[in-house]
Formats: C-alpha cells, sequence, structure tokens
C-alpha cells in the first residue's frame, strides 16, 4: 500500500529565526501513514504533537518541511489549491464546545461544511444535513439546538460530522476524548472506527492516553520535545518498548487491576520537561534518562532499527542491553 | 432513510428572535424599551401632540409654573416649556441615531480589519485611532463645528467622528479575541475563507459588544448635543433643543424651576432607558442564555 | 470509631431548572489511615460530596442536609461559618484539580504557605517561613528556598500540584480530600504525584478520599472504593473486590468502557451508551436503568436495596454480577 500521507523533516519553530529563546515545538519529524489506517501520535504536554497535527493541515505555517498529500506538498501549495486539499484532510479538536460557533444552530454548523464547498445546494441541502448527524449518531432535531445544550460527548459528534461532511480521505484527531468521560470516550471511539470502517477513512490519532491509543492505531510514534522518538507497529511497542521515555511512559500509566497495580515496578522520572526553549543538547531526554551516559549529550541519536517496522532514537540500544 | 420535509435549518434571524425571547426577562431592560419607545413616539408625533407652537413668543404668558394649560409651564418667552420638550426631542433623538450611524459605519469596519489582517494594517489603522483619540472629544466636536459651520448636520457628523474611533478599537479588541477561538481555526480548517469568517464567525460574535456599546454612543451623543446647544453650537434659537433650553433656563433657575428641570429630565430619562437597554441586549444576546425547548433528548445510539 | 461518618446526605441546588438533586443520600464510614476512593463520571455527585463534607457548598443556591455526618466526634452540619473554617485547613484539607485555579496568580508561593501556617498553626513569621521550606522539601521540589519568592505561573504544572499538596498538609490534617488531583496532570507526572501522595500519607496515617474517574489510579491508591451515580454510592468494596467481582450495572459498563495497556488488544471497547442522568426528576427507580445492559424484571418495577455480597462489600442492583473482569 502506498503512503496517503508523508511527512519529511517537518519543523515548526516559535519566535524569530535563530534567536535564543525560539521554541522548536516541532524540531524534525517524518513519518507515514498508509490509506485506511490510524497513526497513533503519543506523547505529554509539550511534546509537539498537536502542533504537528496542526502543521500537517497548514493551520500553522511549519518552518520547513514537506507535508505531501497524493503528490502535492501542502506547505507550498496556493491558497486555491489549498482550499481543494482541505476537503481532504480534516481535524477534530480536543475541546468541542470550543470548537463550535456558540452563536450557531448545529444545523448551521454541519450546512456550513457543505457550504464551503458548495456541496448538496438547494432542496438536497437539508436531507444530506440529516444524513450526516445520522451517521454520527446524533437525532435529527439537534438541528435546531445550540452548542451549549449539547454535552460534550455530543458536541464531538457535531465536530466529527462536520468534518465528515466534506468528505475527507484523513482525519487528524486532536486529542477527541481527553475532555471526555470515560463512558462517553468508549463511545466517540467505538464511533471513530465505526466511520474508518465504513468511510475508509485514514486517522492520525493525537493523544497523550496510551491506553485509548492501544485501541484505535495500527501505528505509534512516540514524541519527546519536538522529536520522534520511537516508532513501531501497536502490537511491538507495547509488548516490547525500546526507548526509555517509552518505557516510562508505559509504566506511568495506571492499569484497572489492583493486583497488577501493587507488583508493577514503577520507572518513575526525575524532575520535569526541559523548556522547549532551550532544550538539552544531544538527545533532549537525557535529563530525566534514567540510563542516559555522557555519550548522550554529544549528539541527537539517529534512529536505530529494532526491526522492519520498530525504530528508536537511543544510542545505548545499539549496545545490546 | 424516510424523511418528511426537515424543518428548515434555523438562520441568523433565529438567534435574534431566541435573542428577543430571552428579553423580557430583564425588567429593568424592558421598562427601559418602554420608556425609550414612548419618548421616541412622542418626539415623532410632536407636531400632533404639542399643544402650542414652540417658538410662539407670548410675553404676557412667561414663566408661568405648570398648570391645567401649559402641563410644564412656560419659559421666558412665553412658550410652552411641553411642547418645547417635544420638539427639541426630535432634534436631540435624530441626533443620536444618526451618530449611532455614523459611528457604526465608521468605526466598524476599522475594527474589524484592524482585528482580523493584524501586521501593519492593524498599525496604521490604530495609529490613526490613536490620533483622534489624543484629543478630547467635546473639544473636538467643537473645534470641527468651528471649522465647518455650526449646523446640526455638521454636529452630527462631528460627534459621530469622535465617536467612531472609540468603536474601532473595542471592536478591534473584541475581534483579537475571537479570532483566536478554537471555532474559527475550525472554519479555517474546514476551508472557509477570510469572507465567511469575517462574518459568520466574527462579526456574529463581536456583534453582541457592538451593540452594547452603540447604546453607549446613543447615549453620548445625546448628552453631548446637549453640552454642544449649551456652549452655543448646533441647533440655532429660537428653535427648540434640550441642551440649549438647559443653557437659558439657568438664569431663571430660582423663579422657574421648571424651565430647567423638564429638559433636564427629559435627558437624564432617555439615558437611563437607553442604558437599561442596553444593558438587557447585553445579557439577551449571550448564547447560554438561549435554550430552544426545555430539555435534551436523549441520541439515537 | 470512624474518622469520618456520614448518614443520608443530601445536597440539593436551586435552578430555574428545578431543584438539582446533586447527592441523594450518600452514607458511608472512613476509617483512620483509609484510602477511600470515590469513583463516577460527571454528574455523579463526587465532588459535590467532597464540598459538603468541607462544608464549601454555598447555600443558597444549595443546600446540604443529612441525618448525620461527623467528623472526629465533631458535628459538622451544626458547625458555623467560622467554626468551619477552623476545621477546614486544620483537620480537612482539600486538593483540587486546577492548581492554577486554587493558587492565588498575584502572590508568590511562599506568601501562600506561610499565610496558611499563621492562621492555623499560629507560628511567627520566622518559624512559619522554616516550616514553609520544610514542607516544600517534604513534597519534592528542589531548592526550596529560593522557590518561596517564585510565583505559581513560574511553576509546571506537577510542581504546583505538589505545593497544593505541600499546602494541604501544612497543618497536618487527619483527611485529605483530593478531588481529581491528578486528572490534568501528564501520566508521568502523575505517576510521581500518587506515588507522593502514598507515601506521605502512609507516613503520617492520614485519611484520605480520592476522587477519580480514572480506574487505573484508583487500583493503584486506594484501600476501599464507592462508586458514584446520579448523586448516590452504587457499590462499595474493598479495592480487589470492585476490580474482580464488580456487581454493579455501572461498575460494569466503566470497566467495559476503560481502554487499557495491558490484556489482549481488544478492538472494541464496550461503552456504556445513552447520557448522563438527569438530577432534576429522577424517577423512583434504579438511575442507571436507562442506560444498563444488565437489567432485570425488578428493575423496572422499583428501586434497588443495598444487597450484602459479604466482605464489606455491596451494591444496589438487582442483577446477579459476580463476575470476573475480561
Amino acid at each position: 500500500m502506498t503512503a496517503l500521507l508523508q511527512v519529511d523533516d517537518l519543523r515548526v519553530h516559535f519566535g524569530p529565526a535563530g534567536a535564543p529563546g525560539t521554541v522548536k515545538a516541532v524540531d524534525g519529524i517524518s513519518f507515514s501513514v498508509e490509506r485506511g489506517r490510524t497513526l497513533g501520535l503519543v506523547g505529554e504536554s509539550g511534546c509537539g504533537k498537536s502542533t504537528t497535527g496542526y502543521a500537517i493541515l497548514q493551520l500553522v505555517r511549519p518552518t520547513t518541511g514537506r507535508v505531501l498529500y497524493g503528490g502535492t506538498d501542502l506547505c507550498r501549495a496556493d491558497a486555491t489549491a489549498l482550499r481543494r486539499l482541505r476537503r481532504k484532510l480534516q481535524i477534530i479538536f480536543q475541546d468541542a464546545h470550543a470548537s463550535l460557533n456558540p452563536r450557531m444552530p448545529i444545523g448551521d454548523l454541519v450546512g456550513e461544511a457543505l457550504d464551503i464547498h458548495g456541496l448538496y445546494k438547494g432542496r438536497a441541502r437539508a436531507g444530506r444535513i440529516h444524513e450526516l448527524l445520522d451517521l454520527v449518531g446524533l437525532a435529527g432535531h439537534l438541528i435546531e439546538r445550540y452548542p451549549h445544550e449539547l454535552s460534550g460527548g455530543q458536541a464531538q459528534r457535531v465536530a466529527i460530522c462536520r468534518a465528515l461532511a466534506v468528505e475527507p480521505e484523513l482525519i487528524v484527531c486532536d486529542e477527541p476524548v481527553s475532555a471526555l468521560d470515560v463512558s462517553i470516550q468508549a463511545q466517540i471511539v467505538n464511533l471513530l472506527q465505526d466511520l474508518q470502517e465504513r468511510l475508509g477513512l485514514t486517522y492520525i490519532f493525537i493523544s497523550h492516553d496510551l491506553s485509548v491509543v492501544r485501541h484505535m492505531s495500527d501505528q505509534v510514534a512516540v514524541m519527546y520535545l519536538g522529536k520522534i522518538v520511537e516508532m513501531a507497529g501497536k502490537n511491538e511497542i507495547y509488548a516490547a518498548p525500546a526507548h526509555p521515555y517509552t518505557k516510562a511512559l508505559m509504566s506511568a500509566i495506571p492499569v484497572p487491576d489492583p493486583d497488577s497495580e501493587a507488583q508493577r515496578q514503577r520507572v518513575i522520572l526525575a524532575g520535569d520537561l526541559p523548556n522547549p526553549a532551550n532544550p538539552p543538547s544531544g538527545c533532549r531526554f537525557r535529563t530525566r534518562c534514567p540510563i542516559a551516559i555522557e555519550a548522550c549529550a554529544a549528539t541527537d541519536p539517529p534512529p536505530h532499527d529494532i526491526s522492519t517496522s520498530h525504530w528508536a532514537k537511543c544510542i545505548r540500544l545499539a549496545e545490546g542491553r | 432513510m424516510a424523511l418528511a420535509q426537515p424543518p428548515a435549518t434555523p438562520r441568523f434571524a433565529g438567534s435574534i428572535r431566541l435573542a428577543a425571547r430571552q428579553f423580557p426577562r430583564h425588567r429593568a431592560a424592558m421598562v427601559g424599551l418602554v420608556c425609550l419607545v414612548l419618548i421616541c413616539l412622542a418626539a415623532a408625533l410632536a407636531p400632533l401632540i404639542a399643544p402650542y407652537d414652540p417658538v410662539q413668543i407670548k410675553l404676557s404668558a412667561k414663566l408661568k409654573p405648570p398648570s391645567f394649560e401649559h402641563l410644564l409651564g412656560t419659559d421666558h418667552f412665553g412658550r410652552d416649556v411641553f411642547s418645547r420638550l417635544l420638539y427639541g426631542g426630535r432634534t436631540s433623538l435624530s441626533v443620536g441615531l444618526l451618530v449611532v450611524a455614523f459611528a457604526f459605519v465608521l468605526g466598524v469596519p476599522l475594527g474589524l480589519a484592524s482585528g482580523y489582517f493584524g501586521g501593519r494594517t492593524d498599525n496604521l489603522l490604530m495609529r490613526l485611532v490613536d490620533a483622534f483619540l489624543t484629543f478630547p472629544p467635546l473639544l473636538l466636536a467643537v473645534a470641527l463645528v468651528g471649522l465647518l459651520g455650526p449646523d446640526i448636520q455638521n454636529v452630527m457628523l462631528a460627534l459621530g467622528l469622535v465617536q467612531a474611533p472609540v468603536l474601532a478599537r473595542m471592536v478591534r479588541g473584541s475581534t483579537l479575541a475571537v479570532r483566536e477561538e478554537v471555532y474559527v481555526t475550525a472554519a479555517r480548517a474546514l476551508g472557509a475563507g477570510p469572507g465567511r469568517i469575517v462574518i459568520s464567525h466574527l462579526l456574529r460574535n463581536v456583534v453582541s459588544p457592538i451593540i452594547v456599546q452603540l447604546t453607549v454612543v446613543f447615549a453620548a451623543a445625546v448628552v453631548a448635543e446637549a453640552s454642544l446647544s449649551f456652549l452655543g453650537f448646533g441647533t440655532q434659537p429660537p428653535q427648540p433643543s434640550w441642551g440649549r433650553d438647559m443653557s437659558e433656563a439657568r438664569r431663571f433657575l430660582g423663579d422657574a424651576p421648571w424651565m430647567f428641570l423638564a429638559p433636564t429630565g427629559a435627558i437624564m430619562l432617555c439615558v437611563l432607558s437607553i442604558n437599561f437597554l442596553g444593558d438587557g441586549l447585553r445579557d439577551a444576546l449571550d448564547p447560554r442564555a438561549w435554550r430552544t425547548r426545555r430539555a435534551v433528548e436523549p441520541d439515537k445510539r | 470509631m470512624a474518622l469520618l461518618a456520614i448518614r443520608n446526605l443530601r445536597t440539593r441546588f436551586a435552578t430555574d431548572r428545578g431543584t438539582v438533586r446533586a447527592v441523594d443520600g450518600v452514607s458511608f464510614d472512613l476509617a483512620e489511615g483509609e484510602v477511600l476512593g470515590l469513583v463516577g463520571e460527571s454528574g455523579s455527585g463526587k465532588s459535590v460530596t467532597a464540598l459538603s463534607v468541607m462544608r464549601l457548598v454555598p447555600e443558597p443556591p444549595g443546600q446540604v442536609t443529612a441525618d448525620s455526618m461527623s467528623f472526629d466526634g465533631i458535628d459538622l452540619l451544626r458547625l458555623s461559618e467560622a467554626q468551619a473554617r477552623e476545621v477546614r485547613g486544620a483537620s480537612m484539607a482539600m486538593v483540587f484539580q486546577d492548581p492554577m485555579r486554587s493558587l492565588n496568580p498575584v502572590l508568590s508561593i511562599g506568601r501562600q504557605l506561610v499565610e496558611v501556617l499563621q492562621r492555623h498553626q499560629k507560628l511567627d513569621r520566622p518559624a512559619a517561613r522554616r516550616r514553609a521550606i520544610e514542607l516544600l522539601e517534604m513534597v519534592g521540589i528542589p531548592l526550596a528556598e529560593k522557590r518561596l519568592a517564585a510565583y505559581p505561573h513560574q511553576f509546571s504544572g506537577g510542581m504546583r500540584q505538589r505545593v497544593m499538596i505541600a499546602i494541604a498538609l501544612s497543618c497536618n490534617p487527619r483527611l485529605l480530600i483530593a478531588d481529581e488531583a491528578t486528572t490534568a496532570l501528564d501520566v508521568t507526572i502523575q505517576a510521581q504525584i500518587v506515588d507522593l501522595v502514598k507515601r506521605l500519607t502512609r507516613e503520617r496515617g492520614t485519611s484520605v478520599i480520592w476522587i477519580s474517574h480514572d480506574l487505573g489510579v484508583v487500583a493503584n491508591l486506594c484501600d476501599r472504593v464507592n462508586v458514584m451515580y446520579a448523586g448516590r454510592i452504587v457499590e462499595s468494596a474493598p479495592i480487589r473486590d470492585l476490580f474482580h467481582r464488580p456487581s454493579h450495572g455501572y461498575t460494569l459498563g466503566l470497566l467495559g468502557s476503560t481502554p487499557r495497556i495491558d490484556g489482549p488488544a481488544l478492538r472494541r471497547l464496550s461503552p456504556i451508551e445513552g447520557l448522563p442522568p438527569n438530577l432534576i426528576d429522577p424517577l423512583p427507580l434504579c438511575p442507571f436503568l436507562p442506560r444498563c445492559r444488565v437489567s432485570v424484571a425488578a428493575c423496572r418495577e422499583r428501586a434497588p436495596e443495598r444487597r450484602d455480597l459479604g466482605r464489606e462489600h455491596w451494591a444496589s442492583c438487582f442483577a446477579e454480577l459476580n463476575q470476573r473482569t475480561p
């Protein structure tokens, strides 16, 4: 299968170029996503995962790098081409309520997506809106409601509905369930999976919650301070995480089982995330890494292949630990 | 999926209807609205209601206290105060409305453009606005009127020019805030162009503070016109004007307080009503108060 | 004797849509040194329960009533506002979800800590300062003395929450209530904080009420769990029993909805369908009925009573559930 989306050395720097204190939110990310699959992008706050999602969609202008979609580089596309491509790539946000204009009723919010691209004009419009609402499991009478009248889960469904209205191929999901209750979370996750099967969608699923990512994704990329430190197929990364950060992340996740919790050996990371405007030299994780050595400060580690579909950026992996 | 003709989706008018439904809850605002409507009606129907000709001098009846014949008494020229009040209202209120219109037409697009485009456009426009704002508003109005001539049209123009920058600044601030909202980014992500974003998203969410600010502008304009007339600009004698009448009434405060109280009372009532109205509008335009039905029913699955 | 004993707590709020029964008949005990988990989702009443115990519910529009609510022998219901303030901070302390909101942004951390110490421990300023430094060190903030002068925005989220814990524990309270204290934190920071709370409370014998919707953290930290739904406790069990023998439809639903990183990678979760409950006009039946997958005929006829399942485990549920979780 050919890659639907390919990202090459994407960098997003905030602040004047070259000046000290420039925040390198995304600093050299490369990956590809295959059609119909889900890439999970995980990491904690400040790792740059959301910025990556925005940058792919050109909602934030990348500083350098390429985002190739069907042969076109989005970073260099002109306004008209970009507008056309916006139909193919959509996004849903973490705060569903915030992503809906509070003064527009649901029907108008969904209709707007259709109107922007001139889809289903005239008499077919109302019917299509109802179809779309049905697709995400919302009752038709909600078209008259305003966003604040909806629950978190319903609001997120509306957001998904809007994204689907333009008939996209790829959807970037930026922490879509983090703000929801666990039972609603599960509803939305299931919905996203259903839609993927029915409509052949491709997802980039951004989350800090490794448990949810495990359910959604085929491939997982772990980010830390603007870089991808490990990437692997889902099963490999959960069964045998290689990078010390991934290991720490996995061990920190609580499991709803008191017996295993009592026995778990946790890798507790020391300290806090370094200042993204002034990241550590060499491997960025070294200041909190339990196995860091002197050489780690020298250069940014290259990806070390653990298998054909699994790599991690840690010089200590080459030692055969 | 079998569907009867699905109900038409409500447009912007729908939100106005909803806001209107909220309005009656705010008692002060209702009172303000009613008062204002009465004042406007009275002013509009002045030729029909006014018992006397406001400029008719009748020296034999001068400085008479309120009575059956002269509801609010007479002034130093024997003119009926009540009639002068009604006709004076026409001037004051039309000034208010026109100033609001001027300020709106000048200030809102300026503020929107500044806020939305940012960068050099913003800088340029705001420096222009700052230039205007450095002058004390009344003085600027006086200067403009002095330049252009003391007619009432020039007064309106001057006041409008003076209020517009304030409005522009306010609109810019709101625009800046709304521009950063997630729903604007979401609209961009869908492919919305700047036009749609400005009209559907920015304007809609900025309109509430604009309307409230416009009520403030209206009140300020009425007072400003009164001040200018007080000073001798604007309406020329013998035309009735609340401000001018107040000015002339000063000399007779001891002998005929009703001469002063009538126009002052009218201005106060007007401004209070507008302020209450503004409060009510601000609350009514808050979407969180909008409720289309009693409870949100469950979804399908 | 239990440290905290609550019988039939009811907290209601008057709103223009009707009376919201946020807490609708909650009873439980908390022993000394026990860590009790209060689990549920939005609208379950867990936070309001904690606020009611702390007498932090504004009355009006709220109204807190109970058959009895006693803490360390003190009748919490009869306290005046001044007395409640004495108890709060000194004997009972609370840590909230968003430390940025709980800390005054224009006062330095040191100032806020010292104020609490001066007020409740009646220390003079130098003594309070020394104690403040001790406390910051205790919660693992490096360079404590220097950080006293720092402002909340200069700390990271995890650090701020540590400061909140320091403030909460500064007066050696008998009871610590943590309301979603780690929900907003990154998972590695959460692990640090949970570890810290575990250590500190075990060292001091503090009782803890840990409020969360995260079953994983609860499994790690708590001795006992009360599962709440629609303002009531629907199941109460010792920690292992809750996970191994969940006995209420809602508990089962929660466990089924929770994604895990252990076990087989299930492609689909089993969500609880439907929406959160209506707290205004509840029917005299089980509040979870509209969303329950395991309901039986009796559920539609009358409200469930507490069923004793042995070993201090009870559940208000007619369905005979007693399975191992998948």
